[in-house]
């Protein structure tokens, strides 16, 4: 296993190299869970000109985005600039106004329901700022985590009390409350939690908005080294929104940022901190520093 | 009591609660709205399945209505009595005589034919309302047949009490397809539904569902595949007729703590009486 320490404050080798990447197959890459090979030169999902408006405010305006195989892309970008309406949209949960989302050469905006739900369920995952948008507060532990399992089709009682006690061990929650209800658990624990019940069915895309939110700095820093572990060791896709410029730089091979519903500059994380050639990102970046 | 239409509702009335029927045959399990109508009795007793009744009762019928097993029940008495007046149908207490029995809490223990139909009354007809109370998600939940949910109650109820725990209401999946609530029945009476050859019709009257089970069709308990499902009886004998498969009720004798099991299907346990006193 390729254990990481973490403490590095560089993120995981990003699968792709250059700028403009969208359009260059990204470099092979001997990472394990990784997905070498074609699997990983086809994006997972491609989203083209993205627009909705909600009376006269541009929430997406033109917006353009791939993810591939084992990639953590970063949204960053102001409050009201588009980022979890963005979310919403790529995960089917509303439709744009005009555009395109395709998950592994499907139309996602184009399935139907009960075909979407089997991917919410099965092949994706959502983590919610809030735990309780996530979780089911008055279902255990193990039940949480039990739910997406028993959702397609596990019917042993046993297997899921072990797979639930596995994954509460990989985010770090003690096995022996697995019967407990998740309004006993921290909002850290909770967070994990839901990360936990996310992972259960080993997703290959993960949409994460603000999964950090609402949690004190000390809690943050743990649960963002913990995301980025789970995700170099399950070669995971996500998708995270996030303020936090920093939890940016840790997480995410690349990032886009926005204003106004517009992707006004992405590309490599490095890349776009250490140089960035928007206005708005040397903004944000300095307002950082700062 | 006079101008009362044949069993009571109006024609078009029947029609419409008769093409809810037919629909709810059609897509078995399915939960199927309908108009229900005010009757002459508060809701609880039943209203649900009176309108289905009515809607299916012809002339030459014979009813039998049971409530928690008996047949002389203040409830069951009272609907009896009702068709009688109102459609002028013999009644009978006797399973076997019957063409449409009327149950609340109970299936009958002799085994049912396919010229009856059994009619149930329901008061909660979504088994998953407990778990999930926007309607609009469990009706989403039962197109896409989204069940997760109900094994994560059942998941809770071994995590709690170490086996599955619900006695009542215990929920069944309809011809592999929807999600049912078999209404307040034992579980033990769960597999009796499975390939009846009976027409079973289910009629909730507050909330305006109807619901049905065609002949032959296939009915299973959800469960684990290592915590199976197990329809619960009393490990006694029936203090009456001596039977050992039947479901029992506890029925206390003195009040110093004397008590007695005894069939629950009392036509069942005073037929086998008669049998037995026949032999001795
Ligand atoms: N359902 C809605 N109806 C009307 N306007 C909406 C709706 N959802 C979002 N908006 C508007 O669209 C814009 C983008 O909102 P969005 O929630 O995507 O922003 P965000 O980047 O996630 O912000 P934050 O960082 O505060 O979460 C905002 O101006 C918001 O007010
Ligand atoms: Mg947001
Ligand atoms: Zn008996």
């Amino acid at each position: 296993m390729n254990e990481r320490s973490s403490k590095t404050p560089h993120p995981i080798p990003p699968p792709q190299a250059g700028e403009g990447g969208a359009h260059l197959p990204p470099p092979l890459l001997a990472g394990e869970g990784r997905g070498g090979g074609l699997a990983a030169q086809t994006p997972l999902l491609t989203a083209r000109d993205l627009t909705l408006r909600f009376g006269r405010i541009a929430a997406l305006d033109s917006v353009d985005i791939d993810i591939h195989p084992g990639e953590v892309v970063a949204i960053v970008g102001e409050s009201g600039s588009g980022k979890t309406t963005l979310l919403r949209v790529l995960s089917g949960l509303m439709r744009p106004d005009a555009g395109e989302v395709s998950y592994l050469g499907q139309d996602v905006l184009g399935m139907t329901e009960a075909a979407r739900r089997r991917l919410m369920r099965t092949e994706w995952g959502f983590v919610h700022q809030n735990p309780r948008d996530g979780l089911r507060m008055a279902v255990s532990a193990g039940g949480n985590i039990g739910e997406r399992l028993m959702a397609t089709g596990a019917r042993h009682y046993g297997n899921i009390r072990d797979q639930a006690a596995h994954w509460l061990t990989r985010v770090e929650i003690d096995p022996t409350r697995m019967d407990e209800v998740p309004a006993k658990f921290s909002g850290g624990m909770q967070q994990r939690l839901q990360i936990a019940r996310t992972l259960v069915t080993l997703p290959k895309l993960v949409f994460m908005d603000e999964p950090t939110g609402g949690l004190d700095v000390s809690v943050q820093a743990r649960l963002l080294d913990l995301i980025r572990a789970l995700v170099a060791d399950l070669g995971l896709a996500v998708l995270i929104v996030t303020h936090d410029i920093a939890a940016a730089r840790l997480l995410a091979h690349r990032m886009l940022v926005m204003r106004h519903g517009v992707v006004v500059e992405s590309g490599l994380t490095d890349r776009v901190l250490d140089d960035p050639q928007h206005p708005y990102t040397q903004l944000l970046v300095s307002s950082v520093l700062a | 009591m006079s101008g009362y239409n044949f069993a009571y509702l109006d024609e078009s009335t029947k029609r419409m609660i008769r093409r809810a029927i037919l629909k709810a045959v059609a897509i078995p399990g399915h939960q199927v709205p309908f108009g229900s109508r005010e009757m002459p009795l508060p809701y609880g007793w039943g209203t649900g399945g009176i309108q289905v009744t009515a809607a299916v009762l012809g002339p030459a019928d014979v009813l039998k209505v049971i409530d928690q097993g008996s047949d002389d029940t203040t409830n069951a008495v009272s609907i009896r009595a009702f068709f009688r007046r109102t459609a002028g149908v013999a009644t009978t207490e006797s399973t076997e005589a019957a063409t449409i029995i009327q149950t609340r809490h109970r299936i009958p223990e002799r085994p049912l034919r396919e010229d009856q139909i059994l009619v149930y009354q329901v008061p909660i007809p979504e088994p998953l309302g407990r778990l999930e109370p926007r309607i609009a998600e469990t009706r989403r939940m039962h197109a896409m047949a989204d069940y997760g949910l109900m094994h994560v109650k059942l998941y809770e109820d071994i995590a709690r009490h170490g086996h599955i725990a619900t006695s009542y209401s215990y929920p069944v999946m309809v011809n592999s397809r929807y999600l049912m609530s078999p209404s307040p029945i034992p579980a033990f009476d769960n597999p009796k539904m499975d390939q009846m050859p009976a027409l079973q019709l289910f009629g909730a009257g507050r909330e305006k569902r109807i619901y049905a089970v065609p002949p032959y069709t296939s009915v299973k308990s959800l469960d684990f595949d290592d915590h199976p499902f197990r329809p619960i009886r009393a490990p006694h004998a029936c203090e009456l007729c001596g039977s050992r498969d039947t479901y029992l009720d506890e029925v206390l004798t003195d009040d110093v703590g004397g008590r007695i099991f005894v069939c629950s299907d009392t036509d069942f346990c005073s037929e086998r009486q008669a049998v037995k006193e026949a032999a001795e």
